[in-house]
């Protein structure tokens, strides 16, 4: 790997004037994905800003009555916390349809929302890549994309978002607090992250030198009938080919409201709020969740290797939806 | 006599070792003023490289050399200098040779600098101009340049026919056919492969990880010039190899190139991503076609197999063979051929072959005994081979019907409804599917040497390796079972070239082989011990007759008089002799081995739930039932067999290495992306060891578990499949999306 400086920041402020001062420099807090990306030579910052000191690993509840997660709180805590497996069980069981113990355990929920796609040719430098390199072309397109993108896709890049967790945050209509050079600033988590375009290098819309401290959870009537389905080719450490966050607010029968995240499918975690909002005031039904699948997937591109994920996506949409429905049964 | 070692259940004599750390790995051995070497691999599958720039490298400070094709010379011109015990017929690959680039990850340069980091560094300033060449790496796209495949590769046989299949074919009445395939795979043993070189005294000293130290000293020999007396290969824990380390790789020939050009010790080792850039198990096409009766008697069984190879040399493996001998069939049409293409040549990975072809054909069994509406396991039976009818010849024992038996009680198989798709729990099709396994009972000339000390203590030691299977432990038993003594008193080494000679650790053969070498020496040792007890004044035994006296737990004794003993300590004392030490030599029996088919036998039953909606199926339940002789130690048979049947179920569901055809690159080159199996995705696995009496296969009647438990595993569980959904998937791995049948790539499925 190259070389790089590197300095320990002990607040926001020092951590953010810490990385102007480079410009590739990069945050680093677990470190599970930075410094396999850092080895593998497809990142070289020339400066890491080690954050792990900052005061940002708490719990907090917000005077709405919802949560402030830390940027530093580990996934692990996070998933096991009291409160958020109270009231936000879809982040729990998503979180921990993540990863590995051990990756939980150093992973961060900063850190989490920066992961980077697991396309295979964004790993390998011997191959195109214009998430890597623009400009030097896509060869996931015509190449091995079991696990690419369906949605959201463009000619210049087909890579998804490896993230669990940003999936249940994106359900849940999370919101993003950031610091930077410039002051503080909040995000929709709907706005976080960007669909490829002809800018697929860019994964999100946090300026280079901004740092994100904490991310606010909404209050919500989400914490009865949830689920979180993962499809995967094994049962444990390996990507989404299809996830779903559901979350349903029941009045009896009908459906008060609706969410209804998928991840392994697009460049960001994939909502359609126009679709759920037409399904508000209707009967929870599986006919009524078939069709608001076939909606969801309105506009979806298979590149061949992927193409059962349009089908396979449909199927779990209304399997999430139906256990979510059910999880309310058993409470 | 007794049994005190043999047949028990033994816990691992180096369990200690492993488990504290002391056990030390080829990489783990460290040398004062030590090198490393990082390799630099080709990003092209074929072409040359026009320049190859490495200034900026050679320019860090503690950056040593750059070895490159420019500036490596002396070698042999000659490529059979490269041939190694494992070579298939062709022309071995021969690194940093020449600018050709033969297949996309190749080795083209060794960066050796005073630490890893630096090295792998500077690997990243090299800078490489190809001219790059029109390659192919599709095996099915280019099945119509292929070739019948050689003879020439060790253990390889060609297959026989007989009768008239395509005739039998025509006129049976119930009949299938089908053409499966399996992706590639690497055996991605945990440990990776490192290589430590010492040129010290004009002798070369190599820490390797390997599966035959002697083949690595051959190689090595030949290839830089060097009296074999002088390179010494030491290689005493191997952290998994399954038949990776029979050939040596080409970081054993970069760590002691630069050894002996910087005159310091170099440690060279691969990174995981380079354990995908030598030897994997071929992309093979099978088609097989069955026919039978009505009463389900099989009328004829064509297979034919397409694997691929490299442009330069022909790997070859046994998988349609297994066809002619499992069934009893008058009407056998078998084939194989090869493939070339620009990709490394192909390396024995576990159960080569046999775990190919035996997915085909009884695969095809299973789509048979559909067809005849029969139960599939009663379907085999009623075609159950009593003598190998390839060869003539009767098998020197099959217990293969105790296997069906005893696992099929185990599994609770009678209880299967016959139909696909009858047996549910809410959402989730349950399966049950069986499949039969045979693998080859090989004994290899082999030598070991036993030290008797005067403290009693034996050391025996052979040339061999153990890849994790338990070669430390199972010797042990033999030698302290043989000789008499505690087994604490008993010491087995192993995995180093001073040692006596011994075969590669493959093939299911080292139990065997070595085993009767160890033995065969401590009963020299005994006889030694014995001859002395009669001739020694003052013994108990003076003048008596030598085949009175017994062995037991460090003791002589007379077997009719059991107040007359003597320990092994007190005799040697008494005649004067401070050590006694034997070297041996044993071999397979030419005569039996021309009278018999020597082969393992298993039974597999499987159990998957699969998701009807999501196509996700999980294999619930394995019984694996084993007819392998006599099973030397129950424990660290069993652990082959687990782990066989693990790789089984990650073979049939999950692996695969993903070539992508426009850089000719296999692309998820590590373990994140390359699936096997996690602790999640195993259930209940039951192994059976059933009574399988041998005398004749070798003195001490076993028949090597290696490759075994994984050969039904993958047939077992595509039954299973279909028996649960309906849907045959014959391309493995079995993927959600082909049970689902919305997989666009793969069409090569068929449902009821």
């Amino acid at each position: 790997m190259n070389s790089f400086s590197y300095n320990k920041a002990y607040d926001v402020a020092e951590a953010v004037a810490d990385i102007q001062e480079h410009e590739q420099g990069k945050f680093i807090a677990g470190g599970t994905n930075l410094l396999d990306l850092m080895k593998e030579n497809v990142m070289k910052p020339d400066h890491l800003t080690d954050i792990n000191r900052l005061d940002l690993a708490d719990i907090t509840e917000n005077e709405d009555g919802g949560l402030r997660l830390g940027a530093l709180v580990t996934n692990a805590d996070t998933a096991w916390n009291v409160l958020v497996e109270q009231r936000y069980p879809l982040l729990s069981k998503a979180i921990l349809a993540g990863a590995s113990p051990q990756l939980r355990n150093m992973a961060t929920n900063g850190g989490n929302l920066f992961q980077r796609t697991r396309c295979y040719y964004f790993y390998d430098t011997t191959t195109a890549c214009n998430k890597r390199e623009p400009g030097s072309g896509c060869s996931a397109i015509n190449g091995i994309n079991r696990i690419h993108a369906i949605l959201g896709t463009s000619m210049q890049c087909i890579a998804t978002h490896p993230s669990d967790m940003c999936v249940a945050l994106a359900a849940l209509d999370a919101k993003v607090n950031i610091s930077g050079p410039n002051g503080d600033r909040t995000l929709e988590f709907a706005d976080l992250h960007r669909l490829p375009g002809n800018t697929p290098h860019l994964d999100t819309n946090i300026a280079q030198g901004e740092l994100v401290t904490s991310i606010d959870l909404p209050p919500g009537n989400f914490t009865k009938n949830t689920f979180y389905l993962k499809v995967r080719d094994r049962q444990s450490y390996a990507f989404a080919l299809v996830s779903v966050a559901a979350a349903l607010d029941m009045d009896g029968d009908v459906i008060r409201d609706i969410r209804v995240a998928m991840g392994g499918v697009a460049h960001k975690p994939w909502r359609r709020r126009d679709v759920e909002q037409s399904y508000i005031g209707k009967v929870a039904s599986t006919e009524n969740f078939r069709e608001l699948a076939e909606t969801m997937l309105t506009g979806a591109v298979g590149f061949g290797g992927n193409t059962f994920k349009i089908a396979l996506a449909k199927k779990a949409i209304v399997r999430a939806l139906n256990e979510a429905l059910k999880t309310g049964e058993n409470l | 006599m007794k049994t005190q070692y043999i047949g028990k259940p033994v816990s691992r004599v180096d369990g200690l070792a492993k488990v504290t750390g002391s056990a030390k790995y080829s990489a783990d051995f460290k040398v004062e003023g030590m090198l490393y070497g990082y390799i630099v691999s080709s990003g092209i599958a074929k072409g040359r490289i026009v320049s190859i720039d490495v200034s900026e490298a050679m320019s860090l400070k503690g950056v040593l050399q750059v070895f490159t094709h420019e500036n490596v010379s002396g070698l042999p011109w000659f490529s059979i200098k490269y041939k190694d015990m494992d070579a298939p017929t062709g022309s071995p690959f021969r690194p940093l040779h020449d600018d050709k680039i033969v297949y996309s990850g190749q080795p083209i340069a060794l960066v050796v600098a005073e630490t890893f980091e630096l090295a792998r560094y500077a690997s990243s300033l090299i800078h490489v101009e190809y001219q790059e060449e029109t390659f192919t790496t599709d095996l099915v796209e280019n099945l119509g340049n292929s070739y019948k495949a050689p003879s020439g590769k060790i253990g390889f046989v060609q297959p026989k026919s007989r009768g008239n299949a395509e005739e039998a074919y025509e006129q049976a009445e119930f009949k299938m056919s089908g053409t499966y395939q399996h992706g590639a795979e690497h055996h991605n043993p945990m440990e990776l492969f490192s290589t430590t070189a010492i040129w010290e005294n004009e002798k070369l000293t190599v820490y390797d990880k390997t599966q035959g130290v002697s083949n690595c000293q051959f190689y090595i020999g030949n290839v830089f010039g060097l009296a074999y007396k002088d390179v010494r290969i030491i290689s005493p824990y191997v952290g998994g190899a399954f038949g990776s380390g029979l050939r040596p790789q080409y970081q054993l020939f970069m760590a002691v190139l630069a050894a002996l050009e910087l005159k310091r010790p170099v440690k060279v080792g691969l990174t995981r991503q380079q354990m995908f850039t030598f030897g994997h198990r071929p992309v093979t096409m099978q088609n097989v076609a069955l026919s039978a009766s009505a009463d389900g008697t099989l009328e004829s069984i064509k297979h034919e197999a397409y694997s691929e190879t490299s442009r330069f040399e022909n790997y070859t493996e046994i998988i349609v063979n297994w066809s002619g001998t499992m069934y009893n069939c008058d009407n056998v049409k078998l084939k194989y051929d090869l493939v070339g293409l620009d990709m490394y040549t192909p390396v024995d990975m576990r159960a080569p072959g046999a775990v190919t072809g035996a997915h085909a054909i009884e695969s095809a069994m299973d789509e048979l005994a559909h067809e005849l509406k029969m139960d599939p396991l009663i379907f085999r039976l009623k075609n159950y081979a009593d003598e190998d009818q390839t060869e003539g010849k009767p098998f020197s024992s099959k217990e293969l019907i105790a296997c069906y038996r005893e696992g099929a009680e185990k599994f609770g198989w009678t209880k299967r409804s016959i139909e696909p798709r009858s047996m549910r729990e809410g959402n989730q099709l349950i399966g049950w599917g069986v499949a039969t396994a045979a693998w080859d009972a090989f004994q290899m000339p082999c030598r070991a040497k036993a030290l008797l000390s005067i403290d009693g203590k034996l050391a025996v030691s052979s040339g061999t390796s153990d890849i994790g299977t338990g070669t430390y432990t199972i010797m042990t038993q033999i030698a302290a079972e043989s000789l008499g003594l505690k087994i604490e008193d008993v010491a087995f080494k192993l995995g180093d070239t001073n040692m006596p000679l011994a075969p590669l650790e493959g093939g299911s053969w080292t139990a065997a082989s070595v085993g009767a070498a160890v033995k065969g020496v401590c009963e020299d040792v005994k006889k030694k011990l014995a001859k002395m007890a009669v001739k020694t004044k003052n013994s108990p035994f003076y003048n008596a007759d030598t085949k009175d006296i017994s062995f037991d737990s460090g003791m002589l004794s007379d077997m009719n008089d059991g107040s007359k003993t003597i320990s092994v300590v007190d005799l040697m004392r008494l005649a004067g002799v401070n050590s006694i030490e034997e070297t041996s030599t044993s071999g397979p029996n030419p005569i039996n081995k021309m009278k018999y088919t020597f082969n393992s036998h298993a039974a597999v039953f499987a159990e998957v739930k699969v998701d009807e909606d999501l196509g996700i199926v999980r294999v619930t339940r394995v019984v694996c039932a084993v007819a392998a002789g006599k099973i030397l130690n129950p424990k660290t048979a069993r652990s082959q067999i687990l782990g066989g049947v693990v790789w089984g179920i990650s073979k049939a569901l999950e692996e695969e290495s993903k070539m992508d055809h426009q850089y000719g690159r296999f692309m998820n080159h590590n373990l994140s992306e390359y699936h096997v199996p996690v602790n999640k995705d195993i259930n209940d696995i039951e192994v059976i060891f059933v009574e399988e009496k041998d005398d004749i296969v070798n003195p001490l009647g076993i028949k090597g578990v290696g490759e075994i438990g994984i050969i039904g595993v993958a047939g077992a569980i595509a039954n299973a499949v279909f028996h649960a959904t309906g849907v045959r998937v014959r391309n493995l791995p079995i993927t959600l999306d082909k049970v689902l049948q919305i997989a666009e790539d793969d069409h090569n499925q068929v449902s009821v």
